[in-house]
């Protein structure tokens, strides 16, 4: 199949994610210099909010959703081995996502839209910062749209087969964006636009904040689909052996799917507008959701057992040494279940209910995201990059080595920035400050965090920008032999020649999710049309 | 709509998942491992849900109404009522407004070992409050009354922090309060014309 054009729509879209990527990690390393306050000179809560903002935006939206739209597109066209459907359509949505990006990108930089990416209203931004976020998601759409038709066209033309489980991963994400993005797509089109273009006087922030805490879980899945996507369709093969289980991965994307979206109000357990009924029941929905994660940790690691009999490894645990840890894919994953395991258990901290009072909105919280997004997820993003990057240029990566070095140090980075931001956290130091002004002697035991964080973030630059540097390299490289390598997709030890209809589809599930959306968001949405509120008006910053 | 045959239907739905369920090729170590993390889950689940219903350990979570934009012509918010009281019972109860840039009163005094409830409002935007060490958090919403009743068990100077984004001087909203042994504590007279006895 000749798949020029696919190569390109996807490798245009991984670019704008990595360049997004790549400039907010400077925009990182500054904020933990400034916060540190060990640079007089660059103190300025003006420059640090538009720079928080900026880089929670490129990191938390552009990066994520230009990955997964042109990851998304590859894996359609190679799983399925089709062309993607209507790519004119395909190439609106990325124009119409980076117009977005950019519109949304200079009140920005130009600090009129410092309310971070969480939005937080009473206070506004410039309109076009909500507009640009907006057109983003619009495009994205687009792509969900797409997945979906390549996906009910694909099982008409193979009635009874089973959808290759790549593509399956990638469908089911596509229709957790859609209700995901639902909850926010609310919020700014009926209260944020219009506030801030001054046509609604008030607006409630509890309704508000009830309408992102909707968006705001099942979003992380959103990003971590991918990732696994990765674990079950790429790893078992790199690794030189077989996937576990066909059948339990696709549980896991379905349960992963279902349960994410129902359970947002672990974001909501220190506000006064939700009752306490249901912040338990989204509790206990939100450890429901730990199961698939469990599962996938379960199956990847035996996947990798079997890689590493395969190769030779003898006993309890030197099958792991007998893994190839030279291959990308393979360090990359070892590293991000390393991750995933310690984000895994602060993870259960924050969910738990009553003891999240202890680390609520303190500096645990970014630590906690970042070791599990900007660790366990994005360095799978990485691993994606450096696998499809030959394929897609047909060209071979310009350094293995340099690959590896760049996959260590964002582990040794991480580490050393997120270990210092949890402990900090439980010192008691608030997320979400420009520097450290309380004139108490608690925030000395602070200092030699702060410093920590500096290192760490260096060591995550440096590793960003050799990142972009091998992918540029390989890309670039005039003396390149052609690469006619194709992608592999990892077989399941026991192949599947039929499945039930409910783990080879959507539809069913989309009922569910219906059902469960409107048990656990009907009424608490609905008691702010009741209630006797009084919104608030706007206000800078 | 057909009601008569509906029930027999989603019976008969409901039997062929089960089967097809069965039927789906689950490894013996896999079984064994989903049944350990369902116990974990369920004993985690539990403890939280025993905890919630039977000890009372719940986050702040009074939806209560207030008009932020008029607390001065609120009685209960009304400058001279805020800070520490102690109600005919002898509960003591703390009236607390955020507003950019601080917390007021801006400093107070309360027992150690007693349970307070403290009763936080938004005079402006967002904001969000903690005291480090104790468990006393909970976000202040604009249009809102966040109540919690939590118990300091030591003695001693603590800071109240705000913790969310309120504006570009965040970093600089913060209060102090006392902690006071419980026998040198003595509950504040309220009354209307000296304003709250501990407040600064």
């Amino acid at each position: 199949m000749n798949d020029a054009a696919e190569r390109k729509l996807a490798l245009s879209h991984l670019w704008v994610a990595f360049i997004a990527f790549v400039v907010a990690c400077f925009m990182g390393e500054y904020q933990v210099l400034e916060r540190s306050g060990f640079i007089p000179a660059l103190d300025s809560p003006s420059v640090y909010f538009a720079s928080v903002s900026t880089h929670g935006v490129l990191m938390a939206f552009v990066l994520t959703t230009f990955f997964i739209m042109g990851f998304g597109y590859y894996i359609a066209s190679t799983s399925l081995k089709q062309p993607v459907w209507n790519k004119p359509l395909a190439w609106g949505g990325f124009w119409l996502a980076l117009v977005g990006v950019v519109l949304a990108a200079i009140p920005l930089l130009t600090g009129k839209a410092s309310v971070l990416y969480t939005f937080y209203p009473p206070i506004v931004a410039h309109a076009a910062f909500y507009i640009g976020a907006t057109l983003l998601v619009v495009g994205s759409w687009v792509w969900c749209v797409i997945m979906l038709v390549m996906f009910v066209q694909w099982k008409k033309a193979n009635t009874g087969q089973p959808v290759p489980l790549a593509m399956f991963a990638t469908t089911m994400n596509a229709m957790l964006w859609l209700w995901t993005s639902a909850g926010v797509a609310l919020e700014v089109l009926f209260q944020l636009i219009p506030f801030s273009l001054g046509w609604i006087d008030t607006i409630d922030p509890g309704l508000s904040r009830t309408l992102f805490a909707w968006t705001l879980h099942p979003i992380v899945y959103f990003w971590l689909i991918p990732a696994y996507t990765a674990f079950y369709v790429f790893v078992p093969k790199q690794a030189g052996g077989f996937l576990f289980s066909d059948e339990m991965a696709r549980l896991a994307f379905i349960v992963l799917a279902v349960f994410a979206l129902p359970i947002g109000f672990h974001h909501l357990y220190m506000d006064p507008e939700q009752a306490k009924g249901w912040k338990l029941l989204h509790g206990i929905g939100t450890f429901v959701v730990a199961l698939p994660t469990l599962v996938t940790g379960f199956t990847v690691i035996a996947s990798l057992e079997i890689a590493g009999r395969l190769r030779g490894g003898k006993g309890l645990f030197g099958w792991i040494l007998s893994l190839p840890w030279t291959n990308t894919m393979v360090l990359s994953v070892i590293l991000s279940l390393l991750m995933l395991i310690f984000g895994g258990f602060g993870g259960i901290v924050n969910a738990s209910y009553a003891m999240n009072a202890m680390i609520h909105n303190t500096a645990w919280v970014p630590g906690h995201f970042h070791l599990i997004f900007a660790g366990t997820t994005v360095i799978m993003y990485f691993a994606i990059a450096y696998y499809l990057w030959p394929m897609l240029v047909k060209k071979p990566l310009f350094s293995n080595s340099m690959a590896l070095v760049q996959l260590w140090t964002w582990f040794i980075g991480m580490s050393i920035l997120t270990t210092p931001w949890h402990v900090l956290g439980l010192l008691g130091e608030p997320r979400r400050i420009s520097s450290v002004v309380y004139n108490n002697l608690l925030t000395l035991a602070w200092k030699p965090y702060e410093f920590m964080m500096i290192f760490g973030g260096l060591i995550l630059l440096g590793s960003a920008c050799l990142f972009i540097y091998v992918l540029a390299k390989t890309q670039l490289n005039p003396a390149a032999e052609a690469f006619d390598q194709e992608i592999e997709f990892a077989e399941p030890i026991h192949a599947v020649a039929s499945l039930p209809e409910w783990l080879n589809d959507i539809k069913l599930w989309n009922k569910v999710i219906a059902v469960l959306m409107a048990i656990s968001f009907g009424y608490p949405i609905l008691q702010f049309f009741f209630m006797d509120t009084s919104g608030s008006s706007p206000w800078g910053y | 709509m057909q009601t008569e045959p509906l029930k027999p239907k989603y019976e008969q739905l409901l039997r062929d998942f089960y089967t097809q369920f069965r039927a789906i090729h689950i490894d013996q170590l896999e079984r064994k491992w989903i049944t350990i993390s369902l116990l974990v889950i369920g004993l985690f689940v539990g403890i939280i849900t025993i905890d919630a219903f039977f000890h009372g350990v719940n986050p702040p979570s009074k939806v209560e109404t207030v008009d932020s934009a008029s607390l001065h012509l609120n009685k209960e918010f009304a400058e001279d009522n805020l800070g520490v009281q102690a109600d005919e019972k002898g509960n003591v109860i703390v009236r607390m407004v955020a507003g950019r840039y601080a917390f007021f009163p801006k400093h107070i005094s309360v027992p150690a070992e007693m349970p307070i409830t403290l009763r936080w409002v938004s005079m402006d935007v967002l904001h969000g409050v903690h005291i480090p060490m104790t468990n006393m958090s909970t976000m202040i919403v604009p249009g809102y009354v966040a109540e919690i009743t939590t118990t300091f068990p030591k003695p001693g100077e603590y800071p109240v922090l705000c913790n969310e984004y309120c504006g570009l001087g965040h970093n600089h909203m913060w209060s102090n309060i006392s902690v006071i042994a419980k026998e040198d504590w003595k509950a504040p007279v309220k009354s209307a014309a000296k304003g709250g006895s501990t407040n600064e």
